[in-house]
């Protein structure tokens, strides 16, 4: 969209204004990673230093529990969530039939309602069903609200392939099997991919829902909300902090450029 | 000998709509066939039929003499160039006019000989690494020619495939396509709401209104001796006099159309020759068109409008003239 | 036709070639039965639990169908909650419609190119990033000791700071102690939601709209008004749904930021953790579910659904 006109300047300043709202506190959590200052958020830090992620490293073991306990959920709840995100994306795609809206907005439900509505229900249901607390009752609550993003990701993509493409596919000889391995993969890989990593990011630091699925176990966000709540080592839990931002924004780089990409790719060739 | 494709009785319905309504219709082998219909006409839902696409809701299809019901688009021996191409943006050119070939597991050299000589034959050797991105539309189309070709199809279906280009790219490609198939020999079924195209490419042409085939013959045939007021209207312009006026004028007492083009124009002070009609009336318009100019004619309250060729008279609005006619001119017709 | 059953692989998809419907069924069936079982069946759950009764004695939840519950829901305190929720929420939302607007119209209108896709990044980034992390940040930032103490002085306004601390009820020892903290981490976790509809929607205002008002003589502030921000709203609606329910259960941000009073998320926190009353926590969870129900209904109404 292309303006004969520049942005006014208080609309300039608002929107910059607002990204930088967006931005300042992250980057402050770098920042404290490696302060020198123990006991309090004094700003400016004192002085700057490396040791706490040494102290991250070495002195606390119990952050690797939780860390593995993470990964472990995250690509659980993200591999189901592909399967299952992808699978009602291709139903949806194309179908027409009554209640069609109301299943898209079932898919969505999850993650528009408050998650501790998701927590305290699937709390609730392990409770009614004796069923105990264990990694799979986290990643299914986990795979629950991923599903919605990998069908995100994939129904925009399957809706910018035309559909005369499988059509095609069919025409030149290719049955169903076929015209998915050849025609439709292909252009929809990338985005389950993005789909995909922006599921891991969600689950490796949902902290809502997991707090009520998890029972006595911990995952990296439920260990970092117990350091916050009743803080042991402040700069240890600033270091943990960073690398959360580390391992997310990655992912999430990622899936932005692999979505990006099939700007280019995925059209109709028209 | 069976025909290319056959339908009897054939309806397809979506819902309360009929989109196919009640079709019946051959056609034969190396014809080259029209579908031509406004939009929504039922054209379209015909070739999908036969494409597979679609399934009937009643009536029975055949190609070559089998039976087409429930045998889906990959078991056909039928190929489609699609309106938008739908060529697949993640392959090269050669490899998706290769693509029907290595489904079918042909080895890969020989799909890559194969592909290079469809290409060829629509003057496009050369292009295979390209990207169908990379390729102006005239050129995605020859593609989508080849990619169907290539599989040496029974019968070639072609949705509105010249719908997307400009003027000049598209005649240039009418006469491609006519000679292409004359070279190849294959059924080809075309649809299109271009009656121009129609008349100047097919053998054949069925004209489709509401779901249904309101006439179907030559192209000379429909134009000439239209059967009803709707393909007199859709094909060509006519004049449509009605029952009463024809009757008066040299026709039968039917609706009747009468070619603007079949129409002269006398000054009111000339005699009518022998045995043709006429009707004095009032210019009402004149509109040069380059080739012919189009004179609108007030006579007593109706309309009639003549096809003249250009330069031959000077007319001016609100002159009086004479409009004359033989009576082989006057087509009557079935229905209003 | 016979082909059709000689060749193994083409058989399934011969069959849902005759019965498109069955291959949607099939497709559908498998994510449907995990939201339908998984999800809804805990809802439902959740609702059975809210008709439970905690017996006060033994502490051990009653499998008995009563009212009693909801009883307890409805008193003065729980109330408060609810209603201290529901405003938080309320003002939430409005606060976020009005920082996204500017930077959705800026993304969407005047920004091209590279600085489109920068824009679209600057706002997915937070999005996306670790939720407690950016609590967490907060913290850091309203502490006593923290940045915004700091650059207040250096401003020499720290007078207003301890003005706007010493207001009653919004005010606190500090920003983190106070629910003007609350409020503003709450803004911040959940601005990008609000963004990204609302950019969306002003997208798809086509660009002749605009030039259309104007050569219909309206003003820039006229076609802003009567035309840009019709057009918007169902973006900015759909942005709210997330921004009110989202902040209508959020029980973390209360805990680390903000003066201690319960919302109804730290009121549920509690029940079902320390208490151990699931019941009371179900029948409160309860509320947040229909009080969305009726938004989402509104706001299906005004079109917002088109714009999720």
């Amino acid at each position: 969209m292309r303006s004969e006109r520049g942005a006014t300047l208080p609309l300039k300043a608002a929107a910059i204004g607002g990204l930088l709202f967006l931005h300042i506190p992250l980057a402050l959590i770098i920042l404290y990673a490696f302060t020198t200052e123990e006991k309090s958020f004094q700003f400016p830090p004192p002085g700057l230093t490396l040791r706490w992620f040494q102290a991250a490293w070495f002195d606390r073991p119990d952050i690797w529990g939780p860390l593995w306990l993470s990964l472990q959920v995250a690509v659980l709840a993200t591999l189901i969530a592909l399967v299952l995100g992808t699978l009602a994306a291709a139903a949806l795609w194309r179908a027409r039939f009554f209640g069609k809206d109301s299943i898209s907005l079932l898919f969505i439900l999850p993650i528009a309602l408050p998650g501790i509505i998701t927590g305290i229900a699937l709390r609730s249901a392990f409770d009614i069903m004796s069923i105990p607390f264990s990694t799979w009752t986290i990643v299914l609550g986990h795979a629950t609200f991923c599903i919605v993003v990998v069908y995100n990701n994939a129904l925009a993509r399957f809706r910018r392939l035309s559909g005369s493409m499988i059509e095609a596919s069919m025409d030149l000889g290719a049955n169903g099997p076929q015209t998915f391995r050849h025609v439709i993969l292909p252009q929809i890989g990338s985005a389950l991919l993005a789909g995909g990593m922006l599921a891991f990011a969600l689950s490796f630091d949902e902290v809502i829902v997991t707090t009520f699925t998890a029972g006595q176990q911990a995952t990296l966000p439920i260990w970092m909300l117990n350091e916050l709540i009743r803080p042991r080592q402040r700069p240890v839990t600033n270091v943990v902090a960073l690398i959360v931002i580390a391992v997310t924004f990655l992912p999430i780089l990622a899936a932005y450029y692999l979505t990006r990409e099939g700007e280019h790719t995925g059209g109709s060739g028209k | 000998m069976p025909a290319a494709v056959s339908f009897q009785h054939v309806s397809r319905h979506f819902g309360q709509v009929k989109a196919v309504d009640d079709v019946s219709l051959d056609i034969a082998r190396g014809e080259f066939f029209a579908m031509l219909g406004p939009s929504g006409s039922g054209k379209t839902t015909c070739l999908r039929l036969i494409a597979g696409f679609e399934q009937p809701t009643s009536g029975h299809i055949e190609i070559f003499g089998e039976t087409a019901e429930g045998l889906p688009p990959y078991k056909r021996n039928v190929n489609t160039v699609f309106q938008d191409y739908a060529l697949f943006p993640h392959m090269t050119v050669g490899e998706n006019v290769a693509y029907g070939l290595m489904i079918k597991g042909v080895s890969r050299p020989e799909r890559e000989a194969k592909a290079l000589d469809a290409l060829a034959m629509v003057k496009l050797r050369g292009f295979e690494q390209r990207r169908p991105s990379q390729l102006s539309g005239g050129q995605r189309q020859r593609v989508a020619l080849a990619r169907a070709l290539v599989n040496q199809p029974k019968v070639l279906l072609l949705d509105e495939p010249l719908g997307a280009l400009d003027l000049k790219l598209r005649e240039q490609m009418q006469e491609e396509l006519k000679a292409l198939q004359k070279q190849l020999g294959i059924t080809f079924v075309f649809v299109t709401h271009d009656q121009g195209e129609a008349l100047s490419m097919a053998n054949r042409v069925a004209i489709f209104n509401d779901g249904r085939i309101v006439q179907a013959g030559s192209p000379a045939d429909v134009y000439e001796r239209p059967r009803s007021r709707f393909v007199a209207d859709f094909v060509g312009s006519s004049n449509v006099l009605p029952p009463d006026f024809a009757a008066a004028h040299g026709g039968t007492r039917a609706w009747t159309s009468l070619r603007p083009e079949k129409i002269r124009i006398v000054s009111p002070d000339e005699a009518l020759p022998s045995g043709q009609f006429g009707i004095m009336g009032r210019v009402a318009s004149v509109n040069y068109q380059g080739a012919m100019t189009r004179v609108a004619v007030d006579a007593n309250g109706t309309r009639i409008a003549a096809a003249l060729p250009a330069g031959l008279t000077a007319i001016q609005e609100g002159e009086t003239v004479t409009l004359a006619w033989s009576a082989d001119n006057l087509v009557a017709m079935d229905a209003a | 036709m016979s082909a059709a059953t000689t060749d193994p692989r083409g058989g399934l998809s011969d069959f849902f070639y005759r019965h498109s419907g069955l291959l949607t069924l099939a497709l559908l069936l498998p994510p449907l039965l995990w939201i339908g079982i998984v999800y809804l069946g805990s809802l439902f759950a959740l609702l059975l639990q809210s008709f439970y009764s905690l017996d006060e004695f033994s502490g051990l939840v009653v499998h008995e169908f009563t009212l009693t519950t909801y009883g307890h829901l409805f008193t003065a305190s729980n109330l408060t909650i609810i209603l201290r929720t529901a405003v938080m929420a309320a003002v939430v939302t409005m606060a976020s419609a009005i920082l996204a607007f500017p930077i959705a119209y800026y993304a969407a209108r005047y920004a091209k190119g590279g600085w489109k896709a920068l824009f679209y990044l600057a706002v997915m980034m937070p999005l996306w990033s670790s939720y407690l992390v950016k609590v967490y940040a907060w913290k850091l930032i309203l502490a006593k000791e923290g940045i915004i103490t700091w650059m207040a002085e250096k401003l020499h306004i720290g007078w207003l700071l301890d003005a706007l601390l010493a207001v009653p009820v919004i005010g606190g020892s500090s920003l983190s102690f106070s629910y003007i903290g609350t409020f503003i981490v709450f803004v911040y976790i959940w601005l990008p939601y609000m963004i990204l509809p609302t950019q969306a929607a002003l997208e798809r205002v086509p660009k002749n709209f605009i030039e259309a008002s104007a050569d219909l003589g309206a003003s820039p502030r006229q076609t802003f008004r009567t035309v840009i921000l019709p057009l918007a709203l169902p973006g900015v609606i759909a942005g709210s749904i997330f921004t009110f329910s989202l902040t209508l259960g959020d029980y973390i941000i209360p805990q680390i930021v903000g003066n201690s009073r319960p919302f109804i998320g730290t009121a549920v926190y509690a029940l079902q953790g320390t208490a151990g009353d699931i019941p009371l926590a179900a029948a409160f969870t309860v509320v947040p579910v229909v009080i969305m129900g009726f938004y989402l209904t509104i706001a299906r109404r005004m079109g917002a659904f088109d714009a999720l």
